[in-house]
């Protein structure tokens, strides 16, 4: 007991600590680089080539690995540990290898037509039930989708209203109109696809569609012949096309600083016209109408044997005027842009 | 590719699931890859692809035909086919006689060729040959590079890199200490790469750590370095470009002590002592014409306490 001084107990202390640590300790002239989030050790040391003979290759790779091995487990045991379901876990860090993305980072999407609004007004989303009670079913139905609950195009009668014409079809102009509604919707959800990626999407008649008026097929060719690089000049003409006379401006501006006395006198004749309490006369127009009035009055005059063909004349011109407004706003487009 | 998964709407939910996976995420996944025969591949190859394979298991493509293909003249096909399967790494095995045994480890980006190296196989074991028991699927193995070529040669950099990528497992936070049993040993030699699998076994030391001891196992490969199609540096550096929201935000003027405690700084302005407005006491008031009697009045208080 006297032998055992402080120092012997210490120096024992740290060989028992040496020995325990032998196990586990590599000597190496460089240290490695660790990257425990990846779990990856790198050596930089040289290798010595004369160990690496073909009969002790194997051996010389397996010690290496061993040694290498040992070096990356250590430090991996050093990292902070939990138990998490009786199992003791090590946390890893974030890794600190830069390996590449597999695709590039995502664009953050512009908001929609909706949702600017929305904003715009400070409108919240609100969370909606899935299933709604219908009443005239007598169960619950989903809100939207297949058999939901307030379905008008289902309804098996529905009563005339009274400003309604009797020769109306009731169901089919409900299932026009929802057939109206779902190619609004369509629509409206390219554009705003087409807004977000700011492709150019060409205006009313000039995307192919199935059913195309006369109208809007020769604005297409007009279109299409002037996007050449000289604007149409050399172009030739259809066998029966007939070059449109008023291509170019349609209003003529004087220049900003021209001939200053015939702005001035411009000027003056615009205020006398405005000051004057008489209504200006365009004597050839009124001239070409009186000759008009006069024309068609001979012709009544003719015709009043023949008929009625007047009126059905009047008529025609009308219907058209009609039928062209749902045309233009119902309309499917097929975009087939995009860029690859 | 991606406008037209815009414009065409998924029609069930999950179509919609599987489209909504291909797309481009803030922090992204784990890598898949394809793993394809060329025109001619001998038996040395076709076992050491399957072997690869089985390496990788869940998150691997195995194509069964051959594919008349060459990456390095035209990789359009290549490009094709890591589209339609969603694969961003690839690894296209071939035997000529001007290139036996051959194998290209690739990676995309965007689903364009990104980098590519093709190495020979000169000596290969496989994991048939080999009669150990193996470790389960999909353990995440440890990786190791030896040698200071892989330092100091740019190719062999790059080579580290996709190797790295390759045969790291899915990005994970934590890991289970008992469960590293499977180890990747690279070692680079005079233009030649060695590849060795072993299985790790934990042995009993004197403290916490434990004392490895390794096992031959799984495949074991010695390469020779061929051709190499690696990116052009501006191209590597855009496909490393991280996402705004990836990086939490440091805020400013918080710190924490050894304690655990936050604390927190606050920057004022220069303040003058004497206008401080503190708490006020009415008795402390300073009314007028009370200085010279302050003492008098304090003097009757006393005295009227004592009464």
């Amino acid at each position: 007991m006297a032998s055992c001084s402080f120092e012997d107990v210490l120096a024992k202390a740290e060989r028992d600590e040496a020995e325990k640590l032998k196990g586990i300790t590599v000597s190496k002239e460089l240290d490695l680089e660790f990257d425990p989030g990846n779990l990856l050790a790198f050596d930089k040391n040289r290798i010595d080539t004369r160990e690496f003979k073909d009969c002790k290759r194997e051996d010389f790779l397996r010690s290496l690995a061993r040694d290498n091995t040992q070096l990356l487990v250590n430090e991996i045991w050093k990292l902070p540990t939990e138990r998490v379901e009786e199992v003791l876990v090590a946390k890893l860090p974030d890794p600190t290898t830069l390996l590449p993305r597999e695709k590039p980072a995502p664009k953050p999407k512009p908001p929609t037509k909706w949702e600017q609004f929305a904003k715009l007004k400070g409108i919240q989303k609100k969370k909606k039930t899935n299933l709604v009670w219908d009443e005239v079913h007598k169960e619950w139905r989903r809100r939207w989708g297949y058999k939901r609950a307030k379905d008008d195009t289902k309804e098996w009668l529905i009563e005339v209203p009274e400003n309604a014409d009797p020769s109306e079809h009731q169901f089919n102009k409900r299932n026009k109109a929802k057939k109206e509604r779902v190619a609004r919707n369509e629509y409206n959800r390219l554009k705003n696809i087409a807004r977000a990626q700011k492709i150019k999407v060409p205006g009313m008649g000039l995307a192919p569609t199935p059913r195309q008026s006369k109208a809007e097929l020769a604005q297409a060719v007009n279109v299409a012949k002037i996007s050449t690089a000289s604007v149409g000049k050399f172009q030739d003409n259809l066998p029966k096309e007939k070059t449109p006379k008023n291509t170019g401006k349609k209003r003529k501006f004087q220049p900003l600083i021209g001939d200053f006395s015939s702005e001035k006198q411009k000027q003056l004749d615009l205020l006398k016209v405005m000051d004057s309490k008489k209504p200006r006369l365009d004597v050839t127009k009124a001239v070409n109408k009186q000759m008009r009035e006069e024309d068609m009055e001979s012709r009544h005059k003719n015709k009043k044997d023949f008929g009625k063909k007047g009126r059905r004349g009047k008529m025609s011109g009308k219907g058209k005027a009609g039928g062209k407004g749902p045309k233009g706003k119902g309309r499917k487009p097929q975009m087939k842009q995009g860029k690859r | 590719m991606a406008h037209r998964d815009g414009i065409v709407k998924a029609k069930t939910r999950r179509s919609k699931r599987f489209l909504q996976s291909r797309e481009p995420k803030l922090t992204e996944g784990q890598k898949s890859s394809m793993i394809i025969r060329g025109g001619n591949s001998s038996e040395t190859v076709s076992q050491a692809l399957k072997d690869v394979y089985a390496l990788k298991k869940p998150n691997a493509v195995l194509y069964k035909r051959k594919n008349m293909v060459r990456p390095f003249d035209d990789s359009t096909a290549l490009e094709f086919f890591s589209k339609k399967s969603d694969c961003s790494l690839f690894l296209f095995g071939s035997h000529n006689k001007k290139r036996p045994n051959n194998l290209i480890f690739g990676r995309m980006f965007d689903f364009h060729v990104l980098d590519m190296f093709e190495l020979g196989i000169e000596r290969f074991v496989s994991l048939r040959d080999v009669k150990t028991d193996t470790c389960p699927e999909g353990t995440k193995p440890l990786l190791v590079f030896a040698g200071e070529l892989f330092e100091t040669d740019r190719e062999h950099q790059r080579l580290r890199n996709l190797l790295t990528d390759f045969f790291c497992g899915p990005r994970v936070s934590a890991v289970r200490l008992a469960g590293l049993e499977h180890v990747l040993h690279f070692t680079a030699l005079e233009g030649k790469i060695y590849m060795r699998s072993y299985k790790v076994l934990l042995k009993k030391s004197g403290c916490r750590t434990p004392r490895i001891q390794l096992q031959d196992m799984g495949p074991s490969f010695d390469f020779v370095m061929r051709r190499n199609h690696m990116a052009s540096d501006d191209l590597y550096k855009t496909a490393h470009r991280q996402p705004r929201g990836v990086k939490p935000k440091k805020k400013k003027n918080i710190s924490h002590d050894a304690f655990g405690t936050r604390l927190g700084r606050l920057h004022m302005q220069k303040q003058d002592l004497d206008k401080l407005q503190t708490r006020k006491m009415k008795g402390l008031r300073k009314r007028r014409g009370d200085r010279g009697g302050a003492a008098a009045r304090g003097f009757f208080f006393t005295d009227s306490s004592g009464f």
